[in-house]
């Protein structure tokens, strides 16, 4: 019974001493954090994926704290509706940004593009790349080993079997540019997402000249400049052999892609087009 | 008992199907295209434009820095275009394309087969002749000879290492040159040593050479200050850190280069081309090519002019085999496949083999076992698994602490790997983005 109690007695003192040291230690070092900290995280999505360019979620509430101003701070996965949360926490004001998605800028599918090689070694773009200019006779081209797929912690990107290319899921992209950073061949580039997910972009980024160009891949730009010539708004711009459409002038009236003579423009979720007069009229007479 | 490197090294099978082929030259090609980067360093500058009509031998494209080296016209005839041609690399790189027009030379070029044995010209004179004819290291890397002749200042030479080991299985080419022009080879030696100032020149040879051993020894005994040493056969051994290991038993330090432990190591090939340079006034612009391979009709050992379609080469090798499943670019080990027969033989090109389709593939990979024979494999002392998947989750600093740079791509690690696992590769990748990452904090 006597050790019992000694025992009991002993460590209930024990306890209370050590008690008092760590409550003495813990309000000597007391980390004091800015609860708005854990608040905006709370509005982030979680996901720490990288494309604010902070470590982490938290890592990006934290600046949002820290900083003066939302100006150049900005949630690509959460979007606007996160940033404007966390400036109602915050007391800011946050920029409005227009949506934004990865395209995959190579349109030489297996039909288009000429295989010249069987690539055998490991299943990766990055070490392919180290090896040579890839399988087809592009050297710009995409690869094929799905380095963006392995990057996106979305499952937003995929490589459809039938042509070979990486396909982005529109609904699932949040635009944190992970595949942008994973692709060797500097294919896929974050682009506005435009009214009513409608895009149009040049599907190519090969730079070898015209006839080069097209030996290569029969969807390659072979910067003829007709899309130039059609733009009425100075959007497309030719450099290197390869078009560019500045998505911030597109006004998306789709003239260059009907000029496009390779089919390197694409155009993504419009309605199908009126067919024109002549058209009608060529339909007409092949029935006849 | 003899001597070799003591770490690592695999034994791959020799296959070498061409030995004793005498060397033999094939009919000029209609088209040459000359790659203007054939070498490491800066790519060369074209110093002739369309239209022009050039002589073999005469300078094409200029060196633009210290690293780097001159290009000469391979053949005489008119320059057709520059322009972009994919070429051995890989990648598109600029050509300079050269329609052929007979055979005429630089009058400047000795063409006699006379030997000229005596060495009349200083230090400084040599190595000035050696960066002008644009001589490269013609093992397979390319590296200028003249910058490996320049010893800096502060270091002593005294030993000239001769690497004329060729223990990438298949090539012949070096041994075929040692048979056929063993004193051309010593003088070229001594025009070296005399450039760097080194006492002693050592050649290196593996023993499943007897007869080279033998006919190189008599040859030496004419000269004085040259020994043949003979080698156990063992891959990697033309490594020159694993040669030096072998021959003097001095180690390099990590990161470091030969002429630290007081070496200059240069090739067999390279020798013979500082010869023509110095003594017969001949830019490097023809070297031997092994065309072997297992289905081969007529393995041989061809002198073939830089910017030669290698399609030509197999050719007078008996064709291209009809279970042809891969052609490679250099050594198997350390050789890189091509995609098409047309790229042009450059300076580094030392073989063209023809793999069968059964030998083609990748074996299918497995997970890692932790056999540890990567390991035991690299002559470096390197831990390959460890260094991949460092790669692999893109931890750069430890790779540079576990002195990945150090790694000289042998293929020692991925030959022996019984997973089958692709190491090389992406040791490769991680030593490419390591060196970009390294460059950037530089600049």
């Amino acid at each position: 019974m006597e050790i019992i109690l000694n025992t009991l007695i002993s460590l209930s003192l024990l306890g209370v001493v050590l008690a008092v040291i760590l409550y003495i230690v813990a309000q000597k070092f007391k980390v004091v954090e800015d609860p708005r900290i854990d608040a905006a995280a709370a509005f982030t999505p979680g996901a720490n994926c990288g494309g604010c360019g902070y470590p982490g979620c938290r890592g990006f509430a934290e600046a949002c704290v820290k900083a003066d101003s939302l100006d150049g701070l900005f949630c690509p996965a959460g979007g606007n509706e996160t940033m404007k949360n966390i400036a109602e926490v915050l007391g800011m004001v946050a920029e409005e940004k227009e949506p934004q998605i990865a395209v995959v800028r190579c349109n030489g599918s297996h039909d288009k593009r000429r295989k010249t090689t069987n690539f055998d070694g490991p299943s990766s773009c990055a070490v392919s790349n180290t090896l040579y200019g890839g399988d087809t006779d592009c050297p710009y081209g995409c690869l094929g080993l799905g380095d963006c797929v392995v990057a996106c912690t979305f499952d937003a990107i995929f490589i459809d079997e039938e042509s070979g290319l990486p396909m982005v899921d529109e609904e699932k992209c949040t635009s944190c540019g992970a595949c942008v950073k994973a692709c060797p061949k500097s294919i896929i580039e974050i682009r506005n997402k435009g009214k009513k997910s409608r895009r149009i972009y040049v599907s190519c980024i090969n730079k070898d000249k015209g006839a080069e160009a097209k030996r290569a891949c029969n969807s390659a730009c072979i910067a003829c400049n007709k899309c130039v010539k059609a733009c009425a708004y100075d959007a497309i711009t030719i450099e290197n052999f390869c078009a560019y459409i500045d998505f911030e002038k597109c006004k998306l009236c789709r003239k260059c892609v009907s000029e496009c003579p390779t089919g390197a423009i694409l155009e993504l979720n419009f309605p199908p087009r009126k067919e024109s007069a002549v058209q009608k009229e060529a339909k007409v007479t092949e029935t006849e | 008992m003899l001597k070799t490197f003591p770490k690592g090294g695999v034994h791959p099978k020799e296959n070498k199907f061409s030995a004793g082929k005498p060397i033999e030259k094939i009919e000029l090609p209609k088209q040459v295209s000359i790659p203007v980067s054939q070498h490491i360093g800066a790519p060369s500058e074209p110093v002739v434009a369309k239209g022009d009509t050039v002589k073999a031998g005469q300078l094409i494209a200029k060196s633009t820095g210290f690293v780097s080296a001159n290009i000469h016209s391979s053949v005489s005839g008119k320059v057709l275009k520059i322009d972009k041609v994919l070429d051995t690399s890989g990648y598109k790189q600029t050509c300079i394309i050269i329609d052929v027009e007979g055979d005429e030379w630089m009058e400047s070029i000795d063409r006699s087969a006379e030997i000229k044995n005596n060495i009349d010209i200083s230090a400084e004179e040599i190595k000035n002749k050696v960066a002008a004819c644009g001589i490269v290291g013609l093992g397979g890397a390319t590296f200028p000879t003249h910058v490996k002749m320049s010893v800096p200042p502060g270091k002593t030479c005294n030993h000239l290492v001769i690497n004329a080991v060729e223990c990438e299985p298949y090539l012949t080419a070096d041994h075929q040159i040692m048979m056929e022009r063993a004193e051309e080879i010593m003088i070229g030696c001594k025009l070296i040593q005399k450039a760097i100032g080194a006492g002693k020149v050592l050649i290196g040879i593996e023993n499943n050479k007897p007869d080279a051993i033998r006919h190189m020894s008599e040859t030496a005994k004419k000269f004085d200050n040259i020994e043949v040493h003979a080698l156990k056969v063992q891959y990697p051994q033309g490594g020159e850190k694993q040669l030096i290991k072998a021959v003097l038993n001095r180690e390099v330090p990590s990161g470091g280069l030969p002429i630290d432990v007081g070496c200059v190591v240069q090739n067999v090939g390279t020798a013979y081309a500082v010869y023509e340079a110095v003594q017969k006034n001949k830019p490097l612009f023809e070297r031997v090519v092994t065309v072997t391979g297992k289905s081969v009709k007529k393995p041989s050992n061809i002198l073939a002019r830089i910017g030669t379609p290698i399609n030509m080469l197999i050719e007078a090798a008996g064709g291209l085999p009809e279970d042809t499943g891969k052609i490679v670019n250099g050594g198997p080990m350390m050789g890189k496949a091509v995609s098409t027969d047309t790229v042009p033989v450059t300076k580094g090109t030392s073989g063209v083999l023809i793999f069968p389709q059964d030998s083609a593939t990748r074996p299918e990979n497995f997970n890692c076992i932790r056999c540890g024979r990567c390991a035991s494999a690299c002559p470096m002392g390197l831990e390959p698994y460890l260094l991949k998947n460092m790669t692999v989750v893109k931890m750069y600093e430890e790779l540079q602490a576990q002195h990945a740079l150090d790694c000289m791509e042998c293929g020692s690690c991925a030959f022996t790997c019984p997973a089958g696992i692709p190491l090389l590769d992406y040791i490769r990748l991680g030593k490419a983005n390591l060196n970009k990452i390294l460059r950037a904090k530089k600049s």
